[in-house]
């Protein structure tokens, strides 16, 4: 039996890819006999949701108190330019923030304030849906729309979904652009998305969100939709509330008392 | 074969030049070289015995990287009974506390760059 | 047959070196890029998609423009598309090639790229629009592959290569279809989110390849025996007229029901476009350029006699190429982000990195179709000077006997 050089070259390529592919599968999880647990006294919730108080936040002239405590807990990059921006929770005027709903003669205090924007996440949140690795999911058990900075590749899908804005991309390498790098919190490395993750490392100690706590008069107020005694459920049931882009189904659950 | 001098010669080159880093080491004596690793001293035993990390740490801690961000656990209790936080900076840097003279050590010989250092902080490179 | 890739003439290499060049400079900026991340572009938080996503979305494009030739061909025995098929399937795959090329230096994190098979997301577009970009890319190998090794040995391509082809044809409508999914789902960008998305790329892709081709087929004319012959270049002009029409009907549709609606978060992104908005104009000389070329396009094409007269034919399908490229590669992607969620409207215009490195994926892909045609006419001995070469045994023969 014959065998021109050609079929011999192609065998050989073919015999060297099986032999990669067999060593690339040895893939097998090691860990001896062992268990996870979560910390002994999480906040435990099946529907995280956040109330932001217009008034109350207005009260301060120039607070930013919350994200400055968001910002420098989590380690968040400040570029000092709105191209390479990052933020996780930011100021917007109402008519930014709620521009479907503003017309030429809204109540005063409202022309002239500043709202409050971060992620809304979403029951139905349509970044989840568009990711391709699955580096960002909403949590069945809680409603947290999560990041996984492990496994973004960059692509920038989910910012392109988010009808809201609240996503980042880190177009650089973000450590020499943070203040004061807080140990505790990882930073996060050049070409993934980052966005607010309602403080999850917090919540699983039982502390409430940075913002929610860092805020002086309580304007955030932050619980369990699904618990009919929490805060939210008091406010919302007794206040009228809005939502940003409420009729395109993504159900945020960032709800603004006006 | 045509040229079989040449060819002959040329895959002794070859075979020379592509085994260099194996026997270049042995020649000079280094082959035994192992990397010294600074043993923490605050601790008498890591998560799991010392054979079983220095060859499976990097599956532990992918491991304990899908635990915590996706799945929400946050303490691993090992075959003792004992409880560790699922953390790379708090529970493993703690101990290690050098991590230029225990993890680098290997990891710079080895010619090794974990991308974990991009993002999880070293405490000792921020103070 | 890689090999016939491998000799030619001085202005084959002088090509190639040129070629090489743009390629090395594209990577020395690619390299910049990787090292120090996407700021380098003029991307940003507003604008998070731009030059290297809208040429993906052209070239995809271009690639599943090969069907045109295909369908003809291979479902309807036209054979005067003979000649020609091969040319089509080795643009699909240098076009699927740039494209994946497009997607990977537009990653933040590139090497990752596999995540999206190990973790595999069948809500997500972009998993099959890999899935089905990558399939498109094989089965175009395999078919050129087949195809063309049984003409050189003057014998039929086996039996089973043909329901394959036969499949090539709905998964060349799917890859484009699929990418138009990327968009159009998405309800934050409400300048993407039209039915008529997919079926306009459709059309712009069916008018922008076989233009290509045609300009391919006067080039190969010019420069070596090559002739696809008068009536496969005519047929092609036709289809590029019925495409094109079709095209500027939908895009007059999208007009219109943005414009009579006069919804302003449809009429905004047109009005940005066309016009400018909030005083920036960066986009509007490009895009009524885009309309005066696409109107001259049309005169030209559904007139017959300019039509068969090859030289307005070939300005033709230059205007018509250029229009299309504009259009999606320029207008599209970047509209989307402006204004943006909150309203505000902020531009976006490639660096000189960004575009030294797109030029070097471009020069990837005409490396590729030089190669590859090469191949295709070295097979078929219609070079302009057959190159006689000593083979192993010592004797003399003349190249492809």
């Amino acid at each position: 039996m014959g065998i021109d050089r050609r079929k011999f070259i192609k065998l050989s390529g073919l015999a060297a890819l099986g032999i990669a592919g067999r060593a690339a599968g040895d893939v097998v999880s090691t860990l001896e006999e062992s268990t996870t647990l979560p910390f002994e006294r999480p906040l435990v919730g099946k529907r995280w949701a956040m109330v932001i108080d217009l008034k109350k936040c207005q009260q301060h002239e120039g607070c930013k108190d919350c994200i400055t405590a968001c910002h420098r807990i989590h380690n968040v990059p400040d570029f000092d330019n709105p191209k390479d921006e990052v933020k996780w929770i930011w100021e917007e005027p109402f008519e930014h923030a709620f521009h479907e709903q503003e017309h030429e003669h809204i109540r005063n205090d409202l022309k002239h304030s500043n709202v409050l924007l971060l992620c809304n996440h979403c029951d139905n949140p349509p970044c989840t849906r568009v990711c391709p690795t699955q580096a960002t999911w909403r949590r069945e058990k809680d409603g947290i729309v999560m990041m996984d900075w492990h496994r973004c590749i960059g692509c920038r899908y989910c910012v392109a979904a988010c009808p809201y804005g609240s996503r980042s991309f880190n177009w650089r390498d973000p450590r020499p652009f943070i203040k004061e790098i807080q140990p505790n919190y990882p930073t996060r490395m050049r070409g993934v998305v980052e966005k607010c993750t309602f403080c999850d490392e917090r919540l699983a100690k039982g502390l409430l969100p940075a913002c929610v706590e860092a805020c002086k008069e309580k304007a955030l107020v932050f619980g369990d939709l699904e618990d009919a005694d929490s805060e939210v459920r008091q406010l919302l049931g007794s206040h009228f509330a809005i939502r940003r882009k409420a009729t395109l189904g993504t159900m945020p659950e960032v709800y603004y008392l006006v | 074969m045509f040229d079989a001098g040449k060819i002959i010669v040329g895959l002794i080159v070859f075979l020379a030049l592509i085994t260099f880093p194996l026997w270049y080491n042995v020649a000079k004596g280094k082959a035994g070289y192992v990397p010294e690793l600074e043993k923490p001293t605050t601790a008498d035993r890591c998560v799991e015995d010392t054979d079983y990390m220095r060859s499976n740490h990097m599956d532990l801690l992918n491991e304990w990287r899908d635990l915590v961000v996706r799945e929400g656990q946050r303490v691993f209790v090992d075959s003792r009974g004992t409880k560790y936080e699922m953390s790379l900076t708090r529970t493993c840097l703690n101990c290690h506390a050098n991590k230029d003279k225990f993890c680098d050590k290997c990891h710079d010989y080895m010619g090794v760059q974990p991308y974990c250092w991009d993002c999880h902080v070293d405490p000792k490179e921020v103070r | 047959m890689l090999e016939k890739a491998l000799s030619g003439d001085k202005r084959y290499w002088g090509w190639i070196a040129f070629l090489l060049v743009v390629i090395g400079v594209g990577t020395f900026f690619y390299l910049r890029q990787f090292h120090e991340g996407l700021h380098i572009t003029g991307l940003s938080r507003d604008v998070t998609w731009g030059f290297y996503i809208a040429q993906f979305t052209f070239l995809v494009g271009v690639a599943a423009s090969a069907v045109m030739v295909v369908l003809p061909y291979y479902l309807h025995n036209y054979k005067a598309f003979g000649k020609i098929t091969i040319l089509g399937e080795f643009l699909a795959i240098s076009s699927v090639m740039m494209c994946m090329l497009f997607i990977f230096v537009d990653m933040g994190q590139p090497f990752r790229i596999l995540n999206v098979y190990l973790h595999p997301s069948p809500r997500s577009l972009m998993f099959w629009d890999t899935v089905a970009l990558g399939g498109y890319l094989v089965l175009n190998v395999v078919i050129s592959h087949f195809t063309l090794n049984s003409e050189r040995k003057s014998i039929p391509p086996p039996n089973w290569i043909k329901p394959i082809i036969i499949l090539s044809i709905p998964w060349a409508i799917s890859i484009h279809t699929v990418t138009a999914f990327l968009y159009s789902g998405l309800a934050a960008r409400p300048f993407w989110m039209t039915a008529i998305l997919a079926p306009r790329f459709l059309a712009s892709a069916f008018s922008s390849g076989p233009a290509l081709l045609i300009l391919f087929c006067f080039i190969l004319r010019k420069l070596t025996k090559f002739d696809a012959g008068r009536e496969p270049i005519q047929k092609l002009g036709v289809i590029v007229t019925y495409a094109m029409t079709v095209n500027v009907f939908f895009i007059l549709m999208e007009l219109f029901t943005a414009i009579y609606s006069d919804i302003p978060e449809h009429v905004s992104h047109f009005q940005y476009l066309f016009f400018g908005l909030d005083g920036k104009t960066t986009l509007v000389p490009w895009m009524w350029a885009s309309v005066i070329l696409a109107v001259l396009s049309l005169v030209l094409l559904i007139v017959p006699r300019t039509r068969r007269n090859e030289t307005t034919l070939t300005i033709a399908c230059v205007t018509v190429f250029a229009s299309i490229w504009i259009d999606k590669g320029l207008g599209m992607v970047v509209t989307g982000f402006i204004p943006n969620p909150l309203g505000e409207v902020i531009e976006y215009w490639p660096t000189i990195p960004e575009a030294l490195i797109s030029f070097g994926v471009y020069g990837i892909g005409l490396l590729l179709v030089t190669g590859f045609y090469k191949i295709a006419l070295s097979v078929r001995g219609e070079l302009p000077t057959e190159p006689v070469r000593a083979t192993a045994h010592g004797s003399v023969g003349i190249e492809g006997s």
